[in-house]
């Protein structure tokens, strides 16, 4: 039997039901192993083992009772974006450091409907803004594949507990590549489903236009049980698509056979390593291989994605980070001498520079005399970048690509240097997606150096089970998506002999 | 369109950030910078374009005009920096 550490949620499922261990057993076992390792990592910014176990219990009651579901007493973590009923939820920011959430998030209520066991919440960039997870107030995550690089952003958290195996699966969001890139950094399986697929309800919002919940996971099949479990229409989220959400799970193995592959010709042009290309034209073999067919595609405008994204994101960012104001939640300063003093205090304390300096250039983009040429003009160009995918899926059945154009960089290394923008161009092959809507993934796809390196997968609307079926298949001839940070004694991994 | 210190000073006080001048003058560099690269979409022509504010063009859904919300008052006054007696309380605006 694979070590239950080791082990992804199907497989923990499996495991729950045939009764090989219990479900406070898993999870007592992953609590310790986030105590061992989390120093280092600093992967969680919080951690609730009483609630934990107590669920756990819970579950192993309903297991006993035979009223559990599939996934009953399976643990995993939050991102710390998702708000949590009486659990701080503080999105990385001192602004929220002594929240404590007054209600649950749908996509937290619905996990917990499947019965599955939170162990903490993880870190993140400040308010999700950061390609990094060093703009956290709680400080850098460490990349476990190698403790001097990052694991990417902005959910650096949850990618870094996945990898490191404090927990077989985290929920993450992704605005312009929260979830993809820091897949790709740390060797996961990383999808964001298409806008609206999942309320954004009690995810505290960063872009509204822009943000969508999904989740890390080491396989295409745990990635396919989660989503299922929190998609679906709410009518809390007034951009919730009510669509019935596909049995995903049913589609993993439809074979490649005809396949439509567009390669996007700026996505394998100058800035990309060439050694991830290597590898990332291995990969694409690999589908041929399958009888996908492959084609070069154009993206036009993507050269403009990230100039339109850093006018609308932060443009939504000032509007929705307005509400910070020191009044009815959230940091206040000591004795505010009058009610602007307060407001621009309160502010000037909670916040951390990078999410300052967006919610200024937001407040700028919509300044009277400017709106039209940064705001709309920004819009008038997502327009354009959608109807490129447009274009390119009247083609093809799905885009492929890497996900970074490099593997995980050294911490300290972009971040607080003089020119932010360097870190914006991190997320160069994953904004367009974000702008149009679509769905998007990244899975390992090869490891350079040591380390890991990831594919993009980009999709037609709502055409998640396909991206999940693809990259199931790609695990059933790899395996890539099993190789974990270095091997040692006992659960197989590093500081673990 | 470059930017000066009286600039940020105004973005500051409209976005109400109390900036220090050594953030200010670090917010001048960097916002500069990422101007410079937001601009690149100027050399566009986008006339034929019309402006998306969102992933699919959906319309605004509504709903009956009901009351859902229970009262929640104490719970939500409880993470509030100041309250007293089912108020938030704010510094003296009036005098």
């Amino acid at each position: 039997m694979t070590h239950m550490m080791n082990q992804g949620v199907a497989e923990l499922a499996q495991s729950l039901a045939r009764k090989d261990f219990s479900s406070v057993e898993v999870t007592q076992a992953f609590l310790d192993r986030i105590q061992l390792h989390n120093n280092d990592l600093n992967a969680f910014v919080t951690i609730t083992g009483e609630q934990a176990l107590a669920q756990a219990k819970t579950a192993d009651a309903m297991r006993a009772a035979g009223t559990a579901g599939p996934w009953t007493g399976v643990p995993f973590a939050h991102k710390d974006i998702f708000c949590t009923a009486g659990v701080r939820t503080a999105c990385g920011s001192r602004m929220l450091d002594k929240f404590i959430a007054p209600y649950n998030a749908t996509v937290v209520e619905k996990l917990n409907a499947a019965g599955m066991v939170m162990l903490g919440k993880t870190n993140m960039d400040e308010f999700a803004m950061g390609s990094s997870n060093e703009t956290s107030w709680y400080g850098p995550v460490k990349n476990p594949w190698d403790r001097t690089l990052v694991p990417g952003g902005s959910s650096g958290g949850s990618a870094s507990a996945v990898a490191a195996h404090l927990c077989p699966a985290a929920t993450a969001t992704d605005t312009g590549g929260s979830i993809r890139q820091p897949a790709a950094f740390c060797g996961l399986t990383g999808i964001k489903p298409t806008y609206g697929r999942i309320s954004r309800w009690g995810m505290i919002a960063f872009a509204s236009s822009l943000d969508q919940a999904g989740v890390l996971t080491r396989s295409a099949e745990d990635a396919a049980i989660l989503l299922h479990t929190m998609s679906g229409f709410d009518p809390k989220d007034s951009t919730s698509v009510d669509l019935p959400v596909p049995d995903y799970l049913a589609t993993l193995d439809k074979p490649l056979k005809g396949l439509r592959i567009g390669l996007p010709k700026q996505h394998f042009a100058e800035g990309l390593n060439p050694q991830v290309e290597k590898l990332i034209r291995d990969a694409l073999a690999e589908f041929e291989k399958q009888g996908a067919i492959l084609k070069e595609v154009s993206l036009d405008n993507s050269h403009l994605s990230v100039s339109a994204y850093y006018v609308i994101a932060p443009a939504e960012a000032s509007a929705n980070l307005s509400r910070y104001d020191g009044v009815r939640y959230g940091h206040r300063c000591d004795k505010p001498v009058d009610l602007e003093d307060m407001y621009k205090r309160s502010r000037a304390e909670g916040f951390g520079a990078e999410v300052k300096r967006r919610i200024m250039v937001g407040t700028y983009a919509l300044t009277a005399g400017f709106y039209d040429a940064y705001y709309i003009k920004a819009q008038k160009i997502r327009r354009l970048i959608k109807d490129d995918f447009d274009r390119a899926f009247s083609e093809v059945d799905v885009i492929m690509g890497p996900t970074s154009p490099h593997t995980a960089f050294a911490l300290g290394s972009k971040h607080k240097q003089k020119d932010p923008v360097a870190m914006y161009l991190e997320d160069i092959y994953t904004i367009a997606v974000n702008l149009a809507g679509l769905p998007g993934m990244s899975i390992p796809a090869g490891l350079l150096n040591g380390l890991p390196v990831g594919l993009q997968i980009v999709g037609r609307d709502f055409s998640e089970g396909q991206l999940l079926n693809i990259a199931h298949r790609f695990q059933q001839a790899t395996d890539w998506h099993t190789r974990t940070p270095g091997v040692g004694a006992g659960t197989g991994l590093k500081g673990d002999q | 369109m470059a930017l000066a210190l009286k600039d940020i000073e105004n973005i500051a006080h409209l976005a109400r950030l109390q900036l220090s001048e050594a953030e200010k003058t670090e917010a001048l560099d960097s916002i500069s910078s990422i101007l410079s690269m937001i601009d690149q979409m100027q050399a566009l022509d986008t006339a034929g374009a019309d402006p998306l504010s969102h992933g699919f063009d959906a319309s605004q859904r509504l709903r009956p005009d009901v009351v859902t919300e229970t009262d929640q008052r104490d719970t939500l006054l409880k993470l509030a920096p100041n309250a007293a007696e089912g108020l938030f309380l704010v510094p003296k605006v009036l005098e």
